[in-house]
C-alpha cells in the first residue's frame, strides 16, 4: 500500500492546490506535502515494501535511490518556494532584462504543476513496467513545462517551447524504443500482455532478438537521452534552466535528469543480462565524452551564471554515462555521483536564486562582492562550486575519484586523460566566473543594502552543501548499502 | 483481397502522403494530409490482429479513427482561423530537397527493415512506418512555423502509430502508448502552447525564438 500512497499522494495534493485561494494556505501544503513525501519515501526505500498489482509497482534499491534523492531535492525547494513564492509580486512588474511588463503565472497553478511533477516523478522510480515508465517520463515533460513558464514572458516561453519540442521527439523516439525492445523480447512469451514488465525482459533476456534490442537500445538512449541531457541533444537543458525560476532549475537538474537516467539504466540492464554490455559500453562512453566536451566548450567564457550551472549538468550527465560505459566499480562511483551530483547542483541553483533575487541580473560581470553584500551565500556559493568541480572534501571528489579509478583499472589510459583534462578545463572555466562573482567590493547601484538573509533562502541550500560534505567525508553504512545495491542492479549483476 | 495484400495497399496512402507533406507549403493541405495518413493508419491494428477481433482492438481503433481522423483536424483548423498563418514561407530547407530527403528516408528505412529480418508479411509496412516517422522528424527540423512542427510531430505519432500495428508487440498495450502521445500532443503541444506563442509574440514563427543562445 505504501507505495501506492507515495504514487498517489503528490497528485491528490496537486488537485488540493488548486482550493487553496490564499498564498499561505498554498505555501503552507506544498511544504506539508513534501513532508510528507520525504517521510513516507524514507520508509519505502529502507522498508523495502512488496510489489504491487503484479509489479507493476515496484521499489528496487536502485529506484529507491533516485526516489530518495527527488523527494530530498523536492522538500528542500518547497521551503525554498514559501520564502520565494512570498517575495514575488502577483501583478505586472518590469523585466529587469529587457524592461518589458509580464506577470507571473498564478500560484495555484505553480504549486499543483510542483505537485504534478513530484508525482510523475515518483511513479518514474515506483514502477518496473517499461511501458509505465514511459508515460510517467512524458507526464513529467507535461507537468513542468508550466513550470518553466511561470514568468511569462517571451524568453521563458521560448525556453518552454524548446523544451517541449525537444523533449517530445525524444519521447516519441523513446517509444519506438520501447516498441522494439518488447519486439525483441516477445519472441519467446506467448503471454504478450506481460511482455514489458522488466522481471520478464531480464528472464527472456537470453533468448532475445539481439538485432532488434540493439536498435531499440539506441532509440532510447537518443530518447531518454535527449530528456537527460546529454549531448548533442542537450540544447533545451541550458534555456530551461536559465529562464525557469531557480527553485524549478534545482529540481530539473537535480532530480528529472535522474529519472531519465533510469530510463537508459533500466535498457542498461536488460542489455546486460542479454549478454549485450559490449554493444552499450562504447554508446554510454561516446555520449559521456561528447557531453564533457560540449560543455567545457560552452561553460568557457560564459558569462550568465544559471547557463553555467546549466551546462555544469550537462557534463555531469557525461560523466554518469561515462561511468556506465565503464562498468565495474566505476557503477558504484556513478551512483555515488548521481547523488552528490544531485544535491551539489540544487543547493547551487538555489543560491543562484538568491543572488539573482538581490542582484537582478545573470551576468557573472555585473554580479560582484556576493559574499560581502550576503555572506551566508557568498561563502555557500564557493562552497557549492569547489563541490561540483570535484575537490575534496565533497562528495562528487570521492565519486569522480572512484571513476577515474576505474577506468584506470581497466587500462583505458587514453580515455582517463581525456576524463582528468575535461575535468581541469571546466575548473578552470567555472573558477573564473565564480570567484569574480564572490570576491571584492559589491558593484555599486546594483548590490542589495544590508537587509539580511532570511533563512527560507539559506537555509535549504546549507542543508544540501551539508549533505554533499557528508557523502564525501563519510558515507552511512545504510546509505553506501543502498547505493552498492543499486549499482549492482544498474550494472546488471 | 487476403490480409497481407490489404495492408500492402494501406501502405501507398501513407507513402504518397508523406512525399506530399513535404511538398506542400499551404498549412490547411497540410493538416488533410496528416489526418488522411492519421485514419488509414488507425484501422491497420484491424489489419494486422493475428488472431479473432477483440473488443479491446476494435474500440482502441476506433478512438485513434476519432483523434487522428476528426478530432486534431478540427482543433487545428480553429487554431489555423485564430492565428491568421495560410503558408509555410521560406522553410530553412527547400521542398525538392526535402522531398529528396524523404525518398532517402524511405530507402534508409528499407534498408534497416531488411537488416532487422523483418517477415516479409509486414516488411512493406514497417518500413512504410519508419518512413512516416522519419517524414515528421524532418519537418519539425526542417520548417520554421511552430505550426508546422506540430504537423511533423503529428506524422511522426501516426509513423509510430503504424509500428505498434505492425509488430504489435505488447498487444493492445502499445497502442494504448501511442494513442496517450496522441492526446499528450493534443492537449499540450498544440492548444496551450501555439496560444501562448501567438499572443506572446502576434505570430508563430519559432524563428523569431533567437533571444537564447551561446
Amino acid at each position: 500500500m505504501l507505495l501506492a500512497i507515495l504514487v498517489i499522494l503528490p497528485f491528490v495534493l496537486g488537485g488540493a492546490a488548486f482550493l487553496c485561494r490564499t498564498g499561505p494556505s498554498g505555501r503552507g501544503l506544498l511544504v506539508a506535502g513534501a513532508g510528507a513525501h520525504l517521510i513516507l519515501s524514507v520508509a519505502a526505500v529502507f522498508g523495502r515494501p512488496d510489489a504491487l498489482f503484479g509489479g507493476i509497482l515496484l521499489l528496487d534499491a536502485l529506484g529507491g535511490l533516485f526516489l530518495l534523492l527527488t523527494s530530498i531535492l523536492f522538500a528542500a525547494a518547497a521551503v525554498y518556494a514559501v520564502g520565494y513564492l512570498a517575495k514575488e509580486h502577483a501583478d505586472e512588474r518590469r523585466d529587469f532584462q529587457e524592461g518589458a511588463f509580464f506577470s507571473n503565472a498564478p500560484q495555484t497553478v505553480f504549486i499543483a504543476c510542483l505537485f504534478f511533477f513530484l508525482g510523475s516523478m515518483t511513479l518514474v522510480t515506483a514502477t518496473h513496467h517499461l511501458g509505465l515508465l514511459w508515460a510517467a517520463i512524458e507526464a513529467t515533460t507535461l507537468a513542468s513545462a508550466p513550470l518553466i513558464y511561470f514568468h511569462r514572458h517571451h524568453r521563458s516561453l521560448e525556453a518552454a517551447w524548446k523544451y517541449l519540442v525537444i523533449c517530445s521527439v525524444g519521447i516519441a523516439l523513446a517509444l519506438v524504443g520501447n516498441i522494439l525492445l518488447a519486439a525483441a523480447g516477445g519472441s519467446g512469451a506467448p503471454d504478450t500482455e506481460s511482455s514489458l514488465y522488466l522481471g520478464d525482459l531480464l528472464a527472456g533476456a537470453k533468448t532475445m532478438n539481439p538485432m532488434w534490442f540493439k536498435a531499440g537500445f539506441v532509440f532510447l538512449m537518443v530518447g531518454y537521452g535527449a530528456k537527460m541531457g546529454l549531448a548533442p541533444m542537450h540544447t533545451w537543458l541550458p534555456d530551461a534552466h536559465s529562464e525557469s525560476p531557480s527553485l524549478v532549475s534545482a529540481l530539473l537538474s537535480g532530480a528529472l535528469l535522474n529519472c531519465a537516467f533510469l530510463g537508459i539504466l533500466r535498457a542498461h540492464q536488460i542489455g546486460v543480462a542479454a549478454g549485450l554490455a559490449d554493444f552499450c559500453s562504447p554508446i554510454f562512453i561516446g555520449l559521456g565524452l561528447f557531453s564533457m566536451v560540449t560543455a567545457a566548450a560552452f561553460i568557457i567564457g560564459q558569462g550568465d551564471f544559471k547557463r553555467i550551472l546549466a551546462y555544469s549538468s550537462v557534463e555531469h550527465m557525461g560523466i554518469l554515462s561515462l561511468a556506465m560505459g565503464l562498468g565495474g566499480a566505476a557503477v558504484f562511483g556513478g551512483m555515488l555521483h548521481a547523488a552528490a551530483h544531485s544535491v551539489t547542483k540544487a543547493m547551487l541553483f538555489l543560491l543562484a536564486g538568491n543572488i539573482l533575487a538581490a542582484f537582478h541580473t545573470k551576468s557573472s560581470h555585473d554580479a560582484r562582492g556576493v559574499i560581502r553584500a550576503m555572506p551566508v551565500t557568498g561563502i555557500l556559493w564557493v562552497a557549492g562550486f569547489l563541490a561540483i568541480t570535484g575537490s575534496p572534501p565533497f562528495g562528487i571528489f570521492l565519486s569522480e575519484l572512484t571513476i577515474l579509478k576505474a577506468a584506470l583499472d581497466s587500462g583505458r589510459f587514453v580515455l582517463a586523460a581525456a576524463y582528468l583534462g575535461l575535468l581541469g578545463l571546466i575548473f578552470c572555466g567555472m573558477a573564473v566566473p565564480v570567484l569574480r562573482m564572490a570576491q571584492g567590493p559589491p558593484t555599486p547601484h546594483i548590490a542589495p543594502g544590508p537587509r539580511g538573509e532570511d533563512a527560507l533562502s539559506v537555509g535549504p541550500p546549507l542543508v544540501l552543501g551539508g549533505l554533499t560534505l557528508v557523502l564525501g567525508l563519510y558515507v552511512p553504512s545504510f546509505f553506501s548499502d543502498l547505493l552498492t545495491r543499486a549499482a549492482a542492479l544498474a550494472a546488471g549483476m | 483481397m487476403d490480409m497481407i495484400s490489404l495492408a500492402h495497399a494501406a501502405v501507398v496512402p501513407v507513402i504518397l502522403a508523406n512525399l506530399a507533406l513535404l511538398a506542400s507549403s499551404r498549412l490547411v493541405t497540410c493538416i488533410r494530409l496528416v489526418a488522411l495518413q492519421g485514419a488509414v493508419i488507425s484501422v491497420t491494428p484491424l489489419i494486422f490482429e493475428s488472431g479473432p477481433l477483440t473488443v479491446h482492438t476494435a474500440v482502441l481503433c476506433a478512438v485513434a479513427l476519432g483523434l487522428k481522423g476528426v478530432v486534431f483536424p478540427q482543433l487545428l483548423h480553429r487554431t489555423l482561423r485564430r492565428v491568421v498563418v495560410r503558408h509555410e514561407i521560406e522553410p530553412y530547407l527547400g521542398y525538392p530537397l526535402s522531398i529528396l530527403l524523404g525518398i532517402l528516408g524511405l530507402l534508409a528505412s528499407l534498408w534497416l527493415a531488411g537488416r532487422l529480418g523483418v517477415p516479409a508479411a509486414s516488411y512493406r509496412s514497417f518500413a512504410a512506418a519508419f518512413a512516416t516517422i522519419l517524414t515528421g522528424l524532418l519537418l519539425i527540423v526542417t520548417r520554421k512555423k511552430a505550426f508546422t512542427q506540430v504537423m511533423g510531430y503529428l506524422a511522426a505519432e501516426n509513423g509510430i502509430f503504424l509500428l505498434t500495428a505492425v509488430l504489435a508487440p505488447g498487444g493492445p498495450l502499445f497502442i494504448e502508448l501511442a494513442i496517450l502521445l496522441d492526446v499528450f500532443v493534443a492537449v499540450f503541444v498544440m492548444g496551450i502552447a501555439i496560444h501562448h506563442i501567438n499572443r506572446q509574440f502576434d505570430c508563430i514563427d519559432t524563428d523569431r525564438f533567437c533571444s537564447l543562445k551561446d
